[in-house]
């Protein structure tokens, strides 16, 4: 029997898939919810608490928008390059950062299959 | 407590900067998490749209002891049919916004959700105001 944890820390995270821990966040948080996209209008609907943000979108309004969201844990899927701008603004803003070879669809299933959920509203 | 804050049309890099200080200077008092980020979302959508579609634009916070209010006035083509303008997916945002991950006509409709009060006035060519309040 697979036992599945309902929250994950951002360890626990990077290990599930494959990452690199480019910036951690120095703050803990206990990850139980995940959102996937690269429409960050789409993120500001939602309540994104305790919630890991996986995009492809690797540009410095990702992470303004993660900042806005009270987001602190943002994955950049298909190893997408993350600049130095990019990395000082989480900084500032304790949001951890992950990259990862694998692909939107790999991250969202691998964390789906850890029993994550996802965020309606 | 008052600030003010300029915002520069077009100036992707720099969106967001103005909401991250008021969103930082709102942090040392005692509001939930949650109302934070209902005002950080409305300022920052609210900023996003002057960087996407006016020439400049000035934020003008006020924090009061259970309240802040904002306006927000730009310099720039302002908004034919503002009704239009507030449905969801409605937008004429370009090519380049859309990049950033924007421009998909959600902006408005969401600070409306995140606000307790908002006003929305424009003159086609010359600018627009919007003056919003969250309660907390």
């Amino acid at each position: 029997m697979v036992v599945q944890e309902k929250y994950m820390n951002l360890d626990k995270v990077n290990e599930l898939i494959s990452g690199t821990i480019l910036l951690e966040s120095h703050t803990s948080c206990d990850y139980t919810k995940a959102f996937a996209s690269d429409l960050m209008s789409d993120v500001l609907r939602f309540q994104m608490e305790n919630t890991v943000l996986i995009t492809g979108l690797c540009t410095v309004q990702a992470i303004r928008t993660a900042e806005m969201s009270n987001i602190s844990c943002l994955i950049f899927a298909r190893d997408k390059h993350v600049t130095e701008e990019m990395i000082e603004l989480a900084k500032e803003n304790h949001i951890a950062v992950i990259v990862t070879g694998s692909t939107m669809f790999e991250v969202s299933g691998k964390l789906y299959q850890q029993g994550f959920e996802p965020v309606y509203r | 407590m008052r600030m003010s804050y300029s915002i520069e049309g077009g100036d992707f890099s720099a969106a967001g900067r103005a909401s991250s200080e008021v969103k930082r200077t709102l942090k040392q008092f005692n509001i939930s998490p949650l109302v934070l980020r209902r005002i950080a979302v409305a300022l920052y959508e609210a900023e996003m749209n002057v960087v996407a579609h006016a020439r400049n634009g000035a934020m003008q916070v006020d924090i009061q002891p259970h309240s802040i209010s904002v306006v927000i006035e730009d310099e720039g083509p302002g908004i034919e049919d503002i009704a239009r303008a507030m449905e969801e997916g409605f937008s004429t945002a370009t090519e380049e916004v859309r990049q950033m991950g924007f421009g998909a006509g959600m902006g408005l409709p969401n600070i409306k959700k995140n606000s307790d009060r908002m006003i929305l006035t424009s003159t086609p060519g010359v600018g627009t105001r919007l003056e919003l309040t969250v309660n907390f």
